[in-house]
Formats: C-alpha cells, structure tokens, sequence
C-alpha cells in the first residue's frame, strides 16, 4: 500500500470534475446541509432517525476550537482526506469536523484512558505513541502548523489554497517532514485521518455521519438487531441503517 | 490505616474466566470465597446500547484505563523500556468478566502435541531442531490428563461445533450444542479448502447456536449474529462469559462474596506459606487486609507474574544466566494470511464472534516440518466476525491512503474483501521475557509489568510459510486480487494483533523448570494457586481461552483437594 498521494489521484480529481476550490470556507460547510447521495433532492425524515431534525442537523457549534480561522483549517484538511464525491458526501457534508471538535474536548482530547506519566522519551516506532502532549494540544498545534505552513509555501492561508495544494502540505504531514514540537507531523497526520473516519462512520449520536450517510454510502445498516434470518441468504443485503438512538 | 478482615476459606485476584471458574466450583463445594475485582460490575442489562463501534471498538470502553496502569515494553535488553500509553497490540481486560467479557468467543481445545512439544519435537526431528536458544518445554500434563476438563468447560460455556476435525484429540463426549450457521463465504472457504485437500471444520463458538442451560442451571441464549462480539459485551447473553454462567452460580451458593473495585497490591506471606492480599478500594481509597487459608491469582498474564514479583515469592527469571522461571517464556502469537478481493459483494457486516471455518492441516505437528526451519503452525481460518465500518477501510494494493481514491476503494471493498487468517504458534526464547519495570509506576506506586519481546527467526519462517497457504486458500475461493501478508520484521506494539499473551508463570513437572504443578499450584508456596495463560510453556495455534478455562477447572480441583488435605498436590 503506498504511503502518499500521488499524481493518479489528482487525475481522478479531475476526472471527478472536483474542484478543489469549492471546498473553501466556512459558509460551504452550511452549504453542504442536506445533501443527499443519490442527488435526488433534500434528505427526509423517512429514514426513521430519530437522532436530529434533519432540516438544521446537530446544533453546530464548538466545543474546542477557539476561532473559525483554525476550525475552517481541520475541516478544509478532513475533507481532503474523505472527499465529497459522486458515492456521497465528504467529511464537512458529513459533519466530521464537528465530531472532532467535540471529540477534542472531551476525554479522548484529555487522554483520559491513556498512561500519560514521564518521563517521557522518544523511543523506537515499535513502542507507540511517546508524546508529552494530549490529543487536544496535538491537534491544535497541528492545525496551526497546517496554516504556518500554507503561509510559508504559498503566502496564503490553508482554507484559500487550491486543493493540490492542500494536499502537498498534508502529504509533507503525512511524511513527518514537517517540524512540530513534541509529537511528530507523521503522527498528528495519522490522528487526523483516523477522527476523520471515526466522524463519517460513528454513530451519528457523536455528531458526525450526519443523517448516516456515512453508513449508507457504505452499506453498513448500523444499529441492527438481529441478522439470524439473513445470515444465510446468498444475496448481498441492503439494509437502511438504523442509528442506536433508535433503540 | 490497613483494616484486617475476618479470614476466609479462598480468596480469589480478579473475577473473569478463572476466577469464576475456581469461585464456583469451591463455592459449590461449602468453602467461603472472596473474590476481589478491581474493575466494576457489569452485566447482560449494561450491554443494551453495545453496537456502538466507536465507543467500545475503537475506544475500547470495555478495556483497561491505562491511566492508572499499563505495561512498559522495549525489542530487547538493550532498548530502554517505555511505557504502553495507548491500547493497541493487546487490549487488556478491567471489570467482572475480564478480558473474557469482550472476547470473541473461539474455544479451542489445544492439540496432543502442544502438552508434549518438547518430546514430540525431539522424537520426529532430532534434539536441535530449533537450537538452544528457545526453551521448549512439556507442559505438566498430557492433553488426555486435561480431557475431562475441557470437557467441564464447554459444558460451562455451551461451546457450540462439529466433531469433524481429524487432528482433535480425542472427545469423551461431543460439542454441548450444534455448530453455528453456515454462510455464503463460509461455503466458500469450505469448497476450497476440500478442493486443496484440507479438513475444514467449524470454529468451536461460545456465541451459543441454540438455548442452552448448562449444568449449573445458568442459561446460555441463541446467537443472533448481529455482528458485534469482539470488544463489545452480548446484550442476549448470547455469548458465553463468566458474568452470565459461573459467576452467578458462585453467587447462588450463598459461600461467594464477590467485592468490586478492589485492586489487590500484594501477596501477604508469613513463612513458607501466603496468609492472604493486601487490596485497595479504588472508590474509597482505604487499604484492606483479606486474610485467606487459600490464595489464588485469577488475572490477567501480567497482573499474575506482577503479583508474585510485587511479594517477592518465587525466583524471577534472568536472561543473562538462564536462572529462575518466573516471568519466563512470553509468548504471543503471530498473524500470518492473506487479504481477498472479489468482484462480488458479500454481507460482511453480519456475523459472530467465533463464526467461522478453519482447517488445521498446516497446525501443530500435522504436517512435517523436516524440510522447514520451523516448528509448529497455525490454524487457517475464515471467520465472519461482523467488519464495522470504522475498523474497516480494505484497499487493493497501491490505493492511497486517504483521497478520493482512498474513499472510493475502502467504500467498494468494505463489502467485497475479507482475510484468511491464522493464529500461528508462538515459541519460547530465552530473550523474550517479563520482569518489574525499574522506571514507570502505576497509580498505587507500584512498579508497571516490563515486557522484553521481539519476533523469532522462528516466527519469522512460520509466518511466511503460514501465509502462503492462506494465499492458496484464497486463491482457490476465486479472489480477484490475493494479497499475502507481509513478512513481518520486529514486533511493534502499536497495531492491533492478538490478545493472546502467554507465559511468564508457567507450569512444570519439576520446580526448576516453571512456577506452578500440574494443579496451578505454586511450586515453593503450597497454599497459593497461580492459573491465567500465563501458565502455558508456549502458545499455540488457537485462541487459548478454551485451554485456559480446562485449567481453571483443574485449579479449582486442586483448591478443593487441598482445603481437605493440605500438602503439595503432586
């Protein structure tokens, strides 16, 4: 499996008819409310999810980034990770800069379960994860890192870049050749990929995969009690998933 | 201030798999037990909201808090050990149930060979098969010794199979339930391995095929296959575990007094015999002395060799002289197979923890090894576990890894790919070890359980061989694109792979070769009972907990036994 994106993707950018430069801004991120995989018009409440009313979604707000600028970055980033495309939407349609906000202030930002005493040393790969640092102060230096990098390579904030440029600076990410202070740039990479799949298939109750459209694109049915009667059947099951506030 | 309670008959460190197990069976028998569990209550009604992949899978609510202690681990003794700061390559077990709470429910019984590895090497291959840095060993009884006890489990347990597999050591009596549903893929794997002239064979389940009332009168429920076993707990009580079978057996005696959060420190020991634990209320934080005739360490493999190195009892094993059994031979076990994508698509989120077909053609001593610089192998299996789609992002080589690309190929393949898998056997080497860290403490002061472990040229030439007939397998099953796992190089504790440590406490025939009897009975303390996977010479090709629930039962025998007479047990 290779380790960075290279040029065969950003055909499939173009091929897509993906313009990277409609993924700017925050207002898009509102933009992308209701939208729908199949693009057969506005989603509906006929899915049965009793999680939100669909028409406005999780109250959007945040819990832990402090101002829009840095917001707009991790969204901008997620969404380059899992873009929007014709199976559905991407990350900000689907919520997930939301659900790693709200992931952040909470205990998997804190660390709460993890072993976190000094002394702390760097270690070889094969021991994990070595940091001083919790999550929380990763990802907020990270997306600062993210923007002083944009500044630096194209004299522009991250959110105003073209998406090939986008994903230069989170390939150098990726490839831990950018300098942070006490965690790698390979491993704030790494968290970031991993909360932005968390939020487009976590159930929606974290406040992500929004109207489970994570869930559908992929043919997971989410909460669902029983499969004793189908376990057997040949045919592929489509199922409309079921979220566990249904419960 | 320490508080001293009224002594007890046996006392018990933990209430998972074991800990039930010796609970039940000396409560049924009129001795009075405590058993001390450090983590909470929980049961079949906590379970209701379980499918919930993010919480409990990926972060592992069920699942120790490293907070207030983990392990440390270093390649070698030469590395500076750091400490485990996350859960990743084990995920260790807290609360009533333990680690048998979350598992997947396999049950396997152990080959003939595995008891007698040591002989059985040596008869067919010479004395220098794999050389004298790995320290093979018979167990202390033979698989027909421990027959009647693996028998008693699965009648606990209600393990459902089919007797069909030709290498099994023989049976006293058949599977308690039938086996599990068959599926689409599971045909499949089924028709190929036959076609490659294997025996498969259905993966022994304690996710329950039919209603089952086990002989203790507890009720074991049908599966549903709803596709969420590993890491969560059964909101039916589907899957057999010691919350729903031997711990409200205990319970119903009257003689069992089950105490949550308490976090037992140390082995009390007056002479050549154990007077009891020393435990803290994790709540309250007051210090408790549980005075006991008997004590028996029923924990993790860690916590188990912990303990006793914590209190001083036993001699601890030192890689540089070869001295001493205590925290040596840790084992593990390695994960070679192969990857399988199709053009069709299949119902891969539907599933049981322990569904699945396997062969054991290429396990234990089933094939000869003479030509191979290995010993040993693997089970080979199809399981249909139930892929959740967080966990779950398989893509053909060269996709990238995050992108378009990326989106489109996980999203494609998450209902169109799954892996054959095996669990390959572990061996025991002099380098691999436990010892007590001498930097990191845990949340009462105490220092962490060190881990020294790498990968063997052993592991190594298994795992490439192992893989390889996964990759037979596969191709045979008609897959589009067959990708065998890579050769692995030096363990990395990161990644998820296996549950299934061993060793550190193991038992013997002699006391210069381990730490407990035949009868988990420490070998220099009679009165103190060790018995977790801990007490396995090596691990094998299977999940363990069905061998380690077979030695829970022999551990109870031998309390019981040893409450009328006293003395050493062998």
């Amino acid at each position: 499996m290779s380790t960075d994106n290279n040029v065969s993707r950003r055909d499939f950018l173009k091929t897509t008819g993906i313009a990277a430069g409609t993924l700017v801004g925050g207002g898009l991120i509102g933009g992308l409310v209701g939208y729908n995989m199949n693009g057969k018009g506005t989603s509906t409440l006929d899915h049965g999810n009793g999680t939100t009313n669909e028409a406005t979604g999780a109250p959007k707000a945040k819990m832990f980034f402090m101002n829009d600028r840095d917001f707009r970055v991790l969204s901008n980033a997620t969404e380059r990770i899992f873009p929007e495309d014709d199976l559905g939407p991407g990350a900000i349609g689907l919520d997930v800069p939301y659900f790693i906000d709200h992931q952040l202030a909470g205990q998997y930002g804190s660390n709460s379960k993890e072993y976190m005493h000094g002394p702390f040393a760097e270690g070889s790969p094969t021991q994990g994860y070595q940091s001083r640092l919790t999550r929380a102060e990763i990802f907020k230096q990270g997306v600062q890192k993210i923007e002083a990098e944009a500044q630096s390579r194209f004299k522009k904030g991250f959110s105003d870049l073209e998406g090939k440029q986008m994903d230069e600076i989170l390939t150098a990410f990726q490839k831990g050749e950018v300098q942070m202070s006490g965690v790698t740039s390979a491993f704030f990479f790494a968290l970031l990929r991993a909360a932005t799949l968390e939020g487009a298939y976590a159930d929606p109750m974290y406040g992500g995969n929004r109207n489970m459209d994570g869930w559908r694109m992929k043919g997971f049915p989410g909460h669902q009690m029983a499969f004793i009667t189908q376990i057997e059947d040949p045919k592929f099951q489509k199922i409309e998933p079921n979220p566990l506030g249904n419960h | 201030m320490v508080t001293t309670l009224p002594s007890v008959d046996v006392v018990t460190v933990g209430v998972g798999w074991t800990g039930g197990i010796v609970a039940a069976e000396c409560s049924k028998a009129g001795l009075k037990v405590v058993g001390l569990e450090r983590g909470q209550k929980r049961g079949t009604e906590d379970y209701l909201n379980v499918h919930d992949e993010y919480r409990y899978a990926i972060r592992y609510d069920l699942m120790q808090n490293l907070s207030k202690e983990t392990v440390s681990f270093r390649n070698n003794s030469k590395m500076r050990a750091l400490p485990m700061r996350q859960l990743g390559s084990f995920l260790l077990g807290e609360g009533l149930g333990g680690s048998g709470t979350h598992w997947n429910g396999m049950s396997y019984r152990f080959l003939p060979y595995d008891f007698q590895i040591k002989t059985l090497t040596d008869e067919r291959y010479g004395p220098n098969k794999l050389g004298p840095d790995y320290l093979l060993q018979d167990w202390a009884l033979t698989y027909d010794e421990l027959e009647p006890y693996f028998d008693k489990f699965e009648k606990t347990a209600g393990i459902s199979g089919d007797e069909k597999n030709p290498f099994a050591g023989k049976r006293s009596n058949p599977f308690p339930t039938p086996p599990m549903k068959m599926t689409p893929m599971l045909e499949q794997f089924e028709k190929a391995a036959k076609n490659l002239k294997l025996s498969p064979y259905m993966v022994p389940s304690a996710n329950v095929s039919e209603v089952y009332k086990n002989p203790d009168g507890e009720t074991i429920n049908a599966c549903q296959y709803c596709g969420f076993c590993e890491r969560f707990g059964c909101e039916y009580g589907a899957k057999s575990s010691a919350e729903i079978t031997v711990v409200p057996t205990a319970l119903k005696t009257g003689n069992f007094d089950l105490r949550f959060n308490s976090n037992v420190v140390e082995i009390l020991k007056q002479g050549n015999k154990v007077t009891g634990v020393k435990y803290v209320d994790t709540i309250s934080g007051e210090e408790f002395i549980q005075p006991a005739n008997v004590v028996v360490l029923t924990s993790y493999v860690f916590n188990n060799a912990k303990l006793l190195m914590l209190s001083n009892i036993g001699q601890k094993y030192d890689p540089a002289t070869g001295k001493g059994t205590l925290g040596r031979n840790y084992c593990y076990q390695i994960l070679p197979g192969a990857a399988g994508f199709f053009d069709e698509q299949y119902n891969t989120f539907m599933g049981a923890g322990s569904l699945g077909m396997t062969v054991d053609d290429y396990n234990g001593d089933n094939f000869d090894h003479s030509e191979l610089d290995f010993i040993h192998g693997g089970n080979i299996a199809l399981t249909q576990t139930g892929t959740r789609p967080i966990g779950s992002n398989p893509t053909p080589p060269d996709t990238p890894t995050w992108g378009p690309e990326f989106k489109k190929q996980s999203i494609h393949y998450y209902t169109r790919s799954f892996g054959i898998g095996a669990q390959g056997a572990s061996m025991p080497h002099k380098d691999n070890y436990l010892s007590l860290d001498t930097v990191y403490k845990d949340a009462y002061g105490l220092p962490l359980m060190q881990l020294t472990y790498n990968f063997t040229d052993q592991d190594r030439a298994l795992h490439k061989f192992i893989s390889a007939r996964a990759a037979d397998i596969m191709k045979e099953m008609g897959a589009k694109t067959i990708v065998p796992s890579a050769e692995i190089t030096d363990y990395n504790i990161v990644p998820y792979q296996t549950t299934h440590n061993t060793g550190g406490t193991v038992m013997s025939s002699t006391p210069e070769n381990g730490v407990v009897n035949n009868y988990l009975q420490h070998w220099d303390v009679e009165n103190l009972f060790a018995v977790s996977a801990g007490n396995f010479p090596h691990n094998s090709g299977y999940n363990p907990t069905g061998t380690l629930g077979a030695l829970a039962y022999r551990c109870a025998e031998g309390i019981i036994n040893y409450s009328k007479s006293g003395g050493s047990l062998v």
